[in-house]
């Protein structure tokens, strides 16, 4: 078992436990910067897993951790690449400005939906930021001036202070800065006193006003700075699909960032980027499956006969090549996760390294939430 | 300067009328006890001081100042913080989390200094730090300090919201039946505490409290109230033998 | 002036089946508390189960109705007592999310087993219309009507003149209480659920000849949250007034706003009831205790 031993209160406000841990990260850091030389033929997937993990720390900040579900945030994405690809290529401002005023504008698109969702709590919350998604996507489809409407808007690749970052390996190490950079202003604030008002919020509004929180401001501000990362990443999200139309930024993908901050686990930066790992990386990983599994299974069965064996093979084959598969895949693994994880991936793990550095005295119970009546939500 | 004071509060709920008419001082250094059956309006009484509600008529007026129309996250700014009741802690965070939250009211650290933690405010968070640690070294909760809230048995949990106020450094604090779900042992360290409270750290307190021991082993002044009416004003002694605090707790 | 009529009539239809839907989130809300996000791919399942019946299996219409409905309603119990029983008393966002998945699952499911093609049901009403004072009265618009009249008054009935239905009313108010009394609270929320996805699956029965059928029809339950929320989310009254009120805004945006307003008028009715009165018409306003 290995302990923390604190000597200083600054200890606590590192970015790491202990020294241990930062030497995981600094390791973890390293392999990320050779892993284009040791997988190239996954550069685009991985790159894809960092731009969505922005988005999920984006969402793990207002869901996580100031406790407003939003399915409203294909619409700040959207919101993002579009202004992005507006500024730099349609009005030629120089790529770290258009990002920046991409965030910016994203920012101020989420201040809009923060300021009347104050009056909203729980559920209501969710479904207006739901509203808010569907009314932004018909604003793609109609305001073709800038976005191009149904037609679409090709992006042309980025080029960041001269230096073309197009090809992918470029493009995994310019996603891979943000996702840092992004990870650490995020941390900065989470350990600053407006993470903890937010976390207050989350867990008592009424509390968290009666200590000086000042409701409207807080929440206001983490819709506004979740927007704002949520504009960073879609201006990288531009780049990296390359074209953009109306019906890439539909509810599906608001879906797909809530699941990500679900299946990573709420409440934790860990979660998020798990979470984008296993989003990103799971539709690789069906794409495989569904030229895989037929065989395996089919070889399986052919122990009782080769034509068995066939007959199988066709019908998964079959099966699994369905075109509505996938979403239904995604949401039955969403629904397992609710039943039966509801901490996450990186609840499990938790519970897993626990289980290790206490051997053997790890209690099941440590974990164990309390079994809950009704709680009623409907007066808050 | 008066300390605190509370002129002709009422409120209306609905058609009821949950308190009407109710006057009373607090001086500072004093322990003001609130006492009386359920549904007297103590609580409402919190709420409106820490402005939960607007009452619908009526003025409160602290050092000084009229705070009836003060925004409730102001409140701690101007020196009063509160526990709840029932209890308002953040559950998925840990206890120094809480503690160090009851801070708030003292953040002089801007964004964008947070977002880029500039070495300014990792000097005041160091600084809050410190305040915490005194309240927990004083309330004794150094072994809960990184425990999760819904890990922790109800007791502890009504001292670390004790705590919390605390950390806000308050010149009043509002105890909301600061006794209530404790065991007779627990209620004695309470108060105790509440004692320390008001020598050792010079804060008035204002107290909701139902347990008759508490209230006259601590309290200098105690207001009963019954539907919504103060009915008796005075020391503990007094207040308890009144007869018709007697006829509002026995009937009759 | 023909025109207007017109359009009363099908904003009403289109009301109707918004209506019906909003109804179906109500009752699990005031029951539960759970926002079922998956009510309008009930309402597909609904209308590919009847579509099953009439042309794979060749029944009659009102008996592939009935057997649709009994069997939408039979999973929606299933449903309840296999997975959303565990997550009561959850935070909303687990609840939310579950629905959202059990939705893809749903959609996903009906995509593998009817296929991704477009039906149309076959219905006793369709394509016909009776002329009356100058405005074409499409039977299949006055079907939904009907049909929604009905469903109301049975269900009108049924919760408060029925022992069941008070004890659903009585578990649905307080569950601890209502379980102290005898009342059989999970059977009970079983029961809603049933009900709910039976209305759900009506709904879908109804539209079906008017809209078409196919996997993505149950995004029209987001048009009914704007209903239930206008109605005030907790009012079963109030879901069916605002399923109307937004049936007729819709079709009256369509006719005389810029195009594309008539995809998001009700999204904007629904950002504009939140923002200003989020107790919504019929809804009491609540505070939590402290």
């Amino acid at each position: 078992m290995r302990f923390a031993f604190k000597t200083s209160y600054a200890q606590d406000l590192g970015l790491f436990r202990d020294r241990v841990q930062r030497n995981a990260y600094i390791a973890l850091f390293l392999a990320l910067l050779v892993l284009p030389r040791l997988v190239p033929e996954y550069l685009g997937d991985l790159s894809l897993v960092f731009i969505y993990g922005l988005c999920g720390v984006s969402l793990m900040v207002l869901a996580g951790y100031t406790g407003l579900v939003s399915l409203g945030h294909s619409a700040f994405l959207g919101i993002g690449a579009y202004a992005h690809v507006y500024f730099a290529q349609d009005l030629g401002v120089p790529w770290v400005v258009a990002v920046a005023l991409a965030a910016a504008v994203t920012a101020a698109a989420g201040v809009l939906v923060g300021l009347p969702a104050l009056r909203m709590t729980g559920v209501y919350l969710t479904i207006a930021t739901l509203a808010f998604a569907l009314i932004i996507q018909e604003v793609f489809t109609r305001w073709d001036r800038v976005t191009g409407g149904l037609k679409g808007k090709p992006v042309q690749k980025a080029v960041v202070f001269g230096l073309p970052l197009g090809h992918e390996v470029g493009f995994y190490f310019l996603c891979l800065a943000f996702l840092i950079a992004g990870l650490w202003l995020t941390s900065n604030l989470l350990r600053s006193p407006t993470g903890r008002a937010w976390v207050a919020i989350r867990d008592s509004e009424v509390a968290a006003q009666s200590m000086g929180v000042n409701l409207a401001v807080y929440k206001t501000m983490a819709f506004a700075y979740s927007a704002g990362l949520m504009g960073v990443a879609g201006a990288l999200f531009a780049h990296k699909i390359g074209f953009l139309a109306p019906d890439i930024f539909s509810v599906l993908l608001s879906i797909q960032f809530l699941l990500m901050v679900a299946v990573g686990g709420l409440g934790s930066l860990h979660g998020a980027v798990y979470g984008a790992v296993f989003v990103a990386m799971l539709p690789v990983v069906i794409s495989q499956a569904r030229d895989a599994v037929p065989v395996w299974l089919g070889q399986v069965f052919a122990v009782f006969g080769r034509e068995a064996g066939r007959a199988v093979f066709s019908l998964v084959d079959r099966f699994v090549k369905q075109p509505g598969l996938e979403p239904g895949i995604f949401g039955l693994i969403l629904v397992l996760f609710i039943l039966f994880e509801p901490l996450g991936v990186y609840g499990r793990w938790r519970k897993i390294t626990l289980f290790f550095s206490t051997f053997p005295l790890y209690k099941h119970a440590t974990f164990k939430r309390q079994k809950s009546y009704m709680r009623s939500e409907r007066l808050r | 300067m008066t300390f605190f004071e509370a002129e002709r509060l009422a409120i209306n709920f609905g058609g009821i009328r949950a308190l009407d008419g109710v006057s009373f001082r607090v001086d500072p250094g004093q322990v003001f006890t609130i006492i009386g059956p359920n549904g007297a309006g103590k609580t409402t009484i919190f709420n409106l001081v820490s402005r939960i509600y607007d009452p619908s008529d009526g003025r409160l007026t602290f050092c000084g100042e009229d705070i009836t129309r003060v925004s409730p996250h102001e409140i701690p700014r101007r020196g009063i913080a509160r526990t709840f009741q029932n209890i308002e802690l953040f559950e998925h965070a840990t206890v120094l989390q809480n503690v160090l939250l009851g801070r708030h009211a003292h953040r002089r650290s801007r964004f964008v200094e947070e977002l880029l933690f500039l070495p300014r405010v990792r000097v005041l968070e160091i600084e809050h730090r410190e305040a915490a640690e005194k309240v927990i070294d004083f309330l004794d909760l150094q072994r809960y300090r990184d425990s999760l809230i819904v890990n922790l048995p109800y007791g502890v949990r009504k001292v670390v919201e004790m705590a919390r106020a605390l950390c806000a450094e308050p010149k009043l604090l509002l105890l909301d039946e600061p006794s209530s779900g404790l065991s007779v042992e627990e209620t004695e360290d309470m108060a105790f505490w509440i004692q320390d409270i008001r020598t050792l750290l010079g804060i008035t307190v204002l107290m909701v409290e139902h347990d008759m021991s508490l209230v006259s082993a601590v309290s200098d002044r105690v207001l009963a109230l019954n539907y919504g009416r103060p009915i008796a004003l005075g020391t503990a002694r007094e207040v308890q033998d009144h007869p018709d605090v007697i006829k509002a707790y026995l009937g009759g | 002036m023909d025109i207007i009529l017109q359009l009363v009539l099908n904003g009403l239809a289109v009301g109707c089946i918004y209506g019906l839907v909003a109804l179906g989130f109500v009752l699990i809300y005031k029951a539960t508390e759970l926002v079922n996000f998956a009510q309008g791919d009930l309402m597909m399942l609904g209308a590919f189960t009847c579509y099953m019946f009439i042309v794979w299996h060749g029944f009659g219409y009102w008996t592939a109705v009935a057997l649709a409905v009994a069997s939408v309603a039979l999973f929606g119990a299933l449903l309840d007592a296999a997975v959303l029983r565990r997550v009561l008393g959850q935070p909303q966002f687990a609840v939310v999310m579950l629905t959202i998945g059990l939705g893809a699952v749903f959609r996903s499911f009906a995509s593998i087993t009817w296929g991704s093609e477009i039906y149309t049901l076959p219905t006793p009403f369709s394509a016909r219309a009776t002329m009356v004072g100058g405005v074409s009265v499409s039977h299949e618009y006055v079907s939904i009507i009907v049909g929604t009249v009905l469903l109301c008054a049975v269900l009108y009935v049924f919760f408060t003149h029925t022992r069941i239905g008070v004890a659903m009313q009585a578990a649905s108010q307080n569950q601890l209480a209502a379980y102290y009394m005898g009342i059989p609270v999970k059977l009970m929320f079983s029961l809603i659920w049933a009900i709910s996805a039976g209305v759900a699956a009506i709904a879908g029965v109804l539209l079906a000849p008017v809209s078409l059928i196919d996997t993505n029809l149950g995004f029209i339950g987001l048009k009914a949250f704007a209903a239930a929320v206008l109605g005030g989310f907790g009012s079963i009254p109030g879901a069916l007034v605002g399923g109307l009120t937004i049936g007729l805004i819709e079709l009256y945006s369509g006719a005389y706003l810029p195009q594309g307003f008539k995809d998001v008028a009700a999204y904007v009715v629904l950002l504009l009831v939140l923002a200003v009165r989020p107790q919504g018409m019929f809804g009491a306003v609540g505070r939590k205790k402290v």
